[in-house]
C-alpha cells in the first residue's frame, strides 16, 4: 500500500529520517530503520572534523524547535567504521541516504568522492544549512552556486542518485530547484529549516549560543508545503517534502502537494523513534477509509487537473 | 523521546498529546540561595516549583557562556542543582549569586524505577551523589529499606550526607581514608550483597564505578539501574549526540537497566566527542576534565 519508488530506489514506505536528527552513529540509524522508517539519512558529513556550536544548540518554543547545532562531524576520513556497520541496513531493507556538506562549494565533490566509494543508496547535498559562520546566506539561496555544486557532485557520483536540499529562505526556492534539476539533480528536498531567532526577555539576549538558528516543527509545515506544491508544477524530478510532519495526515498532505517521500525530524522529540510506524499506520487507516489502495494515487492530487 | 502513545509518565501539569509541549522550554529562574559544599562545589537552590522524578535532569543555561545537563535535587516543591567547577563554563556558573538568574529547561530524561522496590542499595560516587537524593527520598517514602553507599576521593567530596542519612543506612568510603572506610564504595556493595539480598542496586558515578557495580549485581543476580553520562546537546532526543549504542542518554536514559547496559558495546568503553567522533572512554574523560 505504501511501497514507494524514489529515484529508482525501493522504499517500504514514503517516510524517511531527515538529516541532522539522530544519525550520529550507525546504531541509531539501524534502530530507526528497524522501527519503521522507509529510508534513513546520516547526519551531514563534512570535509574535516568540526565540533559545531556551543550549547544551547536546540531549544523548544511554542510551535516547534529552533536549532543551531552547527554541523558537527568527525570528517569523512573518520567514517569507515560507521559505513561498515551500516551495511546492516541491507538486511532490514531500508535504503541509506548520505547527507554531505562543504564550507566552500568545491568541498562538496571532495566529500562526495569518498562517500561514493561507500555506495550509499542516495546522496543528499546539504546546501541549505542556516547554521554556519562561513557565509551569511545558504548556498541554496542562489540558483547559480547551487547548480555548480550539483554538477560537481554529479561528475563524481556515478549511478548514485543526488538530492539537492533546498532552503525556504531563498527568494525563489522554485528557481533554485529548477537550476538544480538542469544541473543534473535526481531529486529535490523541500526543505531545510527556516532561519530564525528567539530572545528571552529575562535573559535579555538570544537563547541559542549561535544566536540564530533553524526553525522546525509544526510552524514549518505551511512554509515548506507551499514550496513542494510549486516545485511539483515546475520540475519533473521527484521531491522529498519535509517540515512539520508528525502524523499520517501531515505526510498525506505533503504527498497531495506533490512529494514522493516525506521526511520526519523534529517529531522524533514528541513521539520518539516510533513516529515512523505511527505515521505509516495513520496513512494506511486514512487510505483504507477513503478507498485508496496505493500511495501513488494520491501524489499531487491537491493540484487542479490540467 | 520517552513520550509514548500512552502519554507522558511524568508528574507534569499534563502534556496533551496534541499540543506541542512547551512547558519544559527555557525560562530564567531566580537563584533563591547558594550553599558551598566545598571549595569549587556549590548548590544552587532555585526559586521555581517543578515536579520531577528521581534521576531526571534539567538543562542549565548561563547566558553567553554555556548550557549543561544537571541533575535535579528536591528542595520542597522546588529544586536545586549541585555544580562543581571543572571547565570554564562551570567556573562561571559558580560565580552566580543568590538573586541572580539561571536559564532552565526541563525536566528531561527517563527516571529510576521506584515502584515495587522493598529493599535497595544505592551506590553513588563523587558528582553522581546529587542524582540519588530524590531517589533515596522517594524510596524512603515508599517504606523501602535502603543502604546508601557513598564514595569520594576525600572527605569533602561526600556531599548531601545529611539529606541522604535521613532516608536509610549510610556507608561512606573515601579513596584516602580521610572519612569513613578507606577504599571504594563498590567494595562495600559487594560485602553487603554477600550477606543480604536486595531487590535493586542503583548506581550513579564515574562510569568505571558503574561498570564494577553492574558486574557485582550480575554476580549476585540482582536487578540493577545506573544513570549514565554522555556529552549532551539537545537534551530532548533529537540531535543524537549523546548516543550510547543505539540509545540516547538524554531521552532513552539517563537511567538504564542492567539488562540494557550489559548488551551495550559502548558502555564502559567508548563515548563520542563534540564532533561526533567515537573515542575510548579514557580519551573522552580526559576531554571532559578540561
Amino acid at each position: 500500500m505504501l511501497e514507494t519508488e524514489f529515484c529508482g530506489v525501493r522504499l517500504k514506505n514514503p517516510t524517511r529520517l531527515a538529516s541532522g536528527i539522530l544519525g550520529v552513529n550507525a546504531g541509531q540509524l539501524l534502530r530507526v530503520a528497524r522501527e519503521g522508517a522507509g529510508a534513513v539519512t546520516m547526519k551531514s558529513i563534512g570535509p574535516r572534523e568540526r565540533i559545531g556550536h556551543n550549547n544551547p544548540t536546540v531549544i523548544e518554543w511554542e510551535h516547534g524547535l529552533l536549532n543551531a547545532v552547527g554541523l558537527p562531524t568527525p570528517g569523512y576520513k573518520n567514517y569507515d567504521e560507521e559505513f561498515e556497520e551500516l551495511k546492516g541496513l541491507k538486511k532490514i531493507g531500508v535504503p541509506l541516504i548520505a547527507s554531505i556538506y562543504g564550507s566552500k562549494w568545491e568541498e562538496f565533490s571532495e566529500v562526495a568522492r569518498y562517500v561514493v566509494e561507500k555506495k550509499p543508496d542516495m546522496i543528499e547535498l546539504d546546501i541549505s544549512c542556516p547554521n554556519t559562520e562561513w557565509h551569511d546566506i545558504q548556498f541554496a539561496a542562489d540558483p547559480e552556486i547551487s547548480a555548480k555544486i550539483v554538477s560537481s557532485v554529479k561528475n563524481v557520483a556515478g549511478k548514485i542518485p543526488v538530492i539537492a536540499k533546498l532552503t525556504p529562505a531563498a527568494t525563489s526556492p522554485v528557481n533554485v530547484g529548477k537550476a538544480c534539476e538542469e544541473a543534473g539533480a535526481d531529486a529535490l528536498c523541500a526543505g531545510n529549516t527556516m532561519p530564525g531567532m528567539l530572545i528571552d526577555a529575562d535573559a535579555r539576549r538570544p537563547i541559542l549560543a549561535f544566536k540564530k538558528g533553524g526553525m522546525s516543527g509544526p510552524a514549518l509545515k505551511p512554509i515548506n508545503m507551499k514550496i513542494v506544491y510549486e516545485l511539483y508544477e515546475k520540475v519533473e524530478i521527484p521531491i522529498i517534502g519535509e517540515g512539520g510532519i508528525s502524523n499520517g495526515r501531515d505526510a498525506l498532505e505533503y504527498i497531495m502537494a506533490g512529494a514522493t517521500v516525506c521526511g520526519i525530524g523534529s517529531a522524533v522529540w514528541q513521539h520518539g523513534t516510533g513516529v515512523f510506524k505511527k505515521t505509516c499506520d495513520e496513512m494506511k487507516d486514512w487510505m483504507k477509509k477513503e478507498g485508496y489502495s496505493k500511495i501513488s494515487e494520491l501524489k499531487g492530487i491537491a493540484h487542479e487537473k490540467k | 523521546m520517552k513520550k509514548s502513545e500512552e502519554g507522558c509518565d511524568c508528574n507534569c501539569c499534563g502534556c496533551n498529546e496534541n499540543d506541542w509541549p512547551s512547558w519544559t522550554k527555557t525560562r530564567m529562574v531566580k537563584i533563591a540561595k547558594v550553599r558551598e559544599e566545598f571549595a569549587g562545589n556549590m548548590t544552587f537552590y532555585m526559586d521555581e516549583e517543578m515536579s520531577f522524578e528521581p534521576g531526571q535532569f534539567a538543562m542549565v543555561w548561563l547566558p553567553g557562556i554555556d548550557e549543561k545537563p544537571i541533575a535535579l535535587i528536591p528542595w520542597g516543591k522546588k529544586y536545586a542543582f549541585n555544580i562543581e567547577a571543572k571547565g570554564n563554563a562551570t567556573k562561571k556558573i559558580l560565580e552566580s549569586k543568590a538573586g541572580s538568574m539561571l536559564g532552565v529547561r526541563g525536566p528531561y530524561g527517563k527516571p529510576f524505577t521506584v515502584k515495587g522496590v522493598k529493599k535497595a542499595a544505592i551506590v553513588a560516587g563523587g558528582v553522581g551523589i546529587d542524582s540519588v537524593v530524590l531517589l533515596a527520598q522517594r524510596l524512603a517514602e515508599n517504606k523501602c529499606k535502603i543502604a546508601i553507599i557513598l564514595g569520594g576521593r576525600t572527605k569533602e567530596r561526600i556531599v548531601f550526607e545529611n539529606e541522604l542519612g535521613r532516608c536509610g543506612k549510610l556507608y561512606i568510603t573515601t579513596d584516602d581514608g580521610s572519612y569513613g572506610e578507606k577504599g571504594y564504595n563498590v567494595q562495600v556493595l559487594e560485602k553487603l550483597l554477600k550477606k543480604e539480598k536486595f531487590d535493586m542496586i542503583y548506581a550513579c558515578g564515574p562510569e568505571i564505578m558503574e561498570v564494577r557495580a553492574l558486574e557485582i549485581a550480575q554476580k549476585y543476580k540482582c536487578n540493577f539501574e545506573a544513570s549514565v553520562e554522555r556529552y549532551m546537546k539537545c537534551g530532548i532526543g533529537v540531535c543524537g549526540e549523546c548516543v550510547l549504542d543505539d540509545k540516547l542518554v538524554c531521552a532513552d536514559g539517563p537511567v538504564f537497566s542492567g539488562k540494557e547496559l550489559s548488551k551495550m558495546k559502548e558502555f564502559g568503553k567508548f563515548a563520542y566527542l563534540k564532533s561526533g567522533r567515537r573515542v575510548s572512554l579514557k580519551e573522552y574523560y580526559e576531554w571532559r576534565q578540561e
